[in-house]
């Protein structure tokens, strides 16, 4: 074949491919969501949202409820204002050829990279075993934090450095203090790729199981009544419904963990218009 | 931030520019030698040279814009209006104000136009909204890109063509009020139209500040330029009112440059 001719039919068989995975993960998405609508919409009673447990004819998935926003909660409240304060501490207050930053660099990405069970481990040494919480929400809500800590550094450091230099020029050279700049000018602009860090995550948080596995226990039938109880999530509830072969409350659970994650996305979007102030235009 | 100042501000004694013997240095790199000039108010003073001679690192000495670069060293003095602006604790972004800059690609905030414009006034503390707008339209005006967008305030700056971004640059410098504006060829990414509109703008400022502005369009500097400076090499090899820089300047670099021999 010709090199003109082999060009040509890569870039066929590319263009093939593209689409071939495209329609591949579309379907593979509606899929999952289809079954999991069918299969468990049937079984969401009011009952089954918010009503005591009392097994074996009253399940009710209120404690993993519960849980879960208070796992996000507290994960979410140490996590952003950290996470964000750090990221612009790193991307705008540093000189980034310090030997601290590239430390701390090197450090957020190497703990991003970490299994999560590694953090479960760690979690359950220090909060469990260490501190004598036993499991607990908090100590749960805690190792999440941890967790999540370096991808928000991250992705918000991302976003930061992707504002273009001359946008921070124009406001210093309008007498603009450094702070205002930051606020007014850096972050409003990087406000769609810090929302998406945020959702990611959320999403890591309300997702995760094995971290909680290891530091909450998997109490499914009573609601926690403090920080320090052990308690259950959405996704442990789960795992647990589908290994006590009860598949429909699992799939019912899906439904309400994927509204949570729709919900979610949605604050996150009118957090993003927020923080770009009124007056922001589109293009 | 934000509040108004009032007794710490640099008392300016008009704003006549005086350099003397400015060295600057980026790391172990000399790119300004041993430059000495003087620049009356009101007047437009143009900067021209070869690429890489240092113009825009001498514009931004001028606003401290340099302080931003890391490993950039300055020496000697830059006084304005009788001070040194390089003392310490001096409050830079109070120079800023009164020492404008555009620079040279268009950099609109990605907020609305009145946004754009109210952005400065804002850091200075004035909030309300009388004021705020007769700010917004003055400035405008007063880079003539009024009429084209009053009926479109609220809409994102970025949706401007680039000559009409660059004027509201423009805009956005004037809402500072500076009695200086230094322009970094402001036009070299325009088409002829709004350079003339550009150009035109330039020679109404003029009646009320000083401009300084570093083009490589040497017709544009016939132009517009009361004095010009012609830099090479990091050094001002000559400063003198344009038409004599044009017709007999004194160094014969500056005759091969401007008989385009080199650069
Ligand atoms: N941030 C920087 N760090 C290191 N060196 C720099 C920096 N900015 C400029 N220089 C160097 O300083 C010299 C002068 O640069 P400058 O940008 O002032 O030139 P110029 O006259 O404005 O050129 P041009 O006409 O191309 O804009 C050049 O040799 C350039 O490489
Ligand atoms: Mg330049």
């Amino acid at each position: 074949m010709s090199r003109k001719g082999l060009s040509r039919y890569l870039g066929l068989s590319l263009k093939g491919v593209t689409y071939l995975s495209l329609i591949l993960s579309n379907v593979a998405l509606l899929g999952i969501i289809i079954y999991i609508l069918v299969d468990g919409m049937g079984y969401l009673t009011w009952d089954f949202l918010f009503g005591p447990y009392r097994a074996p004819d009253l399940i009710s998935i209120w404690p993993a409820i519960v849980g879960t926003l208070e796992l996000l909660l507290i994960a979410l409240a140490l996590g952003l204002p950290i996470g964000i304060g750090s990221a612009i501490f790193l991307s705008e207050y540093s000189k980034s050829e310090s030997k601290l930053v590239k430390a701390i660099r090197l450090a957020t990405e190497t703990l991003s990279g970490i299994p999560s069970i590694v953090y479960g481990l760690f979690g359950y040494l220090v909060f469990v075993v260490g501190f004598g919480w036993g499991y607990s929400l908090l100590g749960g809500g805690l190792t999440l934090f941890l967790m999540i800590l370096p991808l928000i550094v991250r992705s918000v450091e991302e976003a930061l450095v992707s504002v273009p230099k001359s946008l921070r020029e124009a406001s210093l050279a309008l007498g603009a203090q450094k702070s205002r700049t930051v606020f007014k000018v850096v972050l409003p602009s990087a406000s769609s790729g810090i929302v998406t860090g945020c959702i990611l995550a959320s999403g890591r948080v309300i997702s995760e199981s094995a971290v909680l596995l290891l530091t909450i226990g998997m109490v499914v039938n009573k609601v926690p009544g403090d920080m320090l109880s052990a308690g259950t999530s959405l996704a442990l509830d789960i795992y647990y419904f589908s290994n006590f072969g009860m598949p429909e409350e699992a799939a019912a659970t899906s439904v309400v963990l994927l509204l949570l994650v729709i919900f979610i996305n949605l604050l996150a979007l009118l957090a993003e218009r927020l923080l770009r102030g009124k007056g922001y235009g589109k293009a | 931030m934000g509040k108004p100042r009032i007794s710490d501000e640099p008392v300016f004694d008009g704003f006549k520019i005086k350099v003397e013997e400015l060295n600057l240095y980026y790391g172990e790199k000399q790119a300004l030698k041993n430059v000495s000039i003087s620049i009356e108010e009101k007047q437009v003073e143009a900067f021209i040279g070869p690429s890489g001679c240092g113009k825009s690192t001498f514009l931004r000495t001028l606003n401290r814009m340099n302080d931003l670069i890391d490993g950039c060293r300055v020496e000697g003095k830059v006084e304005i209006g009788g001070q040194d602006i390089y003392q310490k604790g001096f409050d830079v972004p109070y120079l800023r104000r009164k020492v404008g800059m555009v620079f040279q690609k268009p950099n609109p905030f990605p907020m609305s136009i009145y946004d754009n414009i109210a952005y400065a006034p804002r850091t200075f503390g004035i909030k309300k909204k009388d004021e705020l707008d007769e700010i917004v339209v003055s400035s405008l005006k007063r880079a003539s890109i009024y009429d084209e967008v009053k009926d479109r305030l609220k809409e994102s700056a970025l949706a401007l063509s680039g000559g009409q971004q660059q004027r509201l640059c423009i805009a956005r410098a004037l809402s500072a009020s500076p009695s200086i504006l230094l322009l970094d060829e402001p036009t070299s990414a325009l088409d002829p139209v709004s350079t003339a509109k550009i150009e035109e703008l330039i020679g109404e400022l003029k009646k009320e500040i000083g401009i300084v502005i570093v083009t490589h369009n040497m017709q544009q500097a016939a132009r517009i330029a009361d004095r010009t400076a012609f830099f090479l090499m990091g050094e001002l090899v000559e400063e003198a009112p344009t038409t004599a820089i044009f017709s007999h300047p004194q160094d014969e670099r500056t005759l091969s440059y401007i008989t385009g021999r080199f650069g």
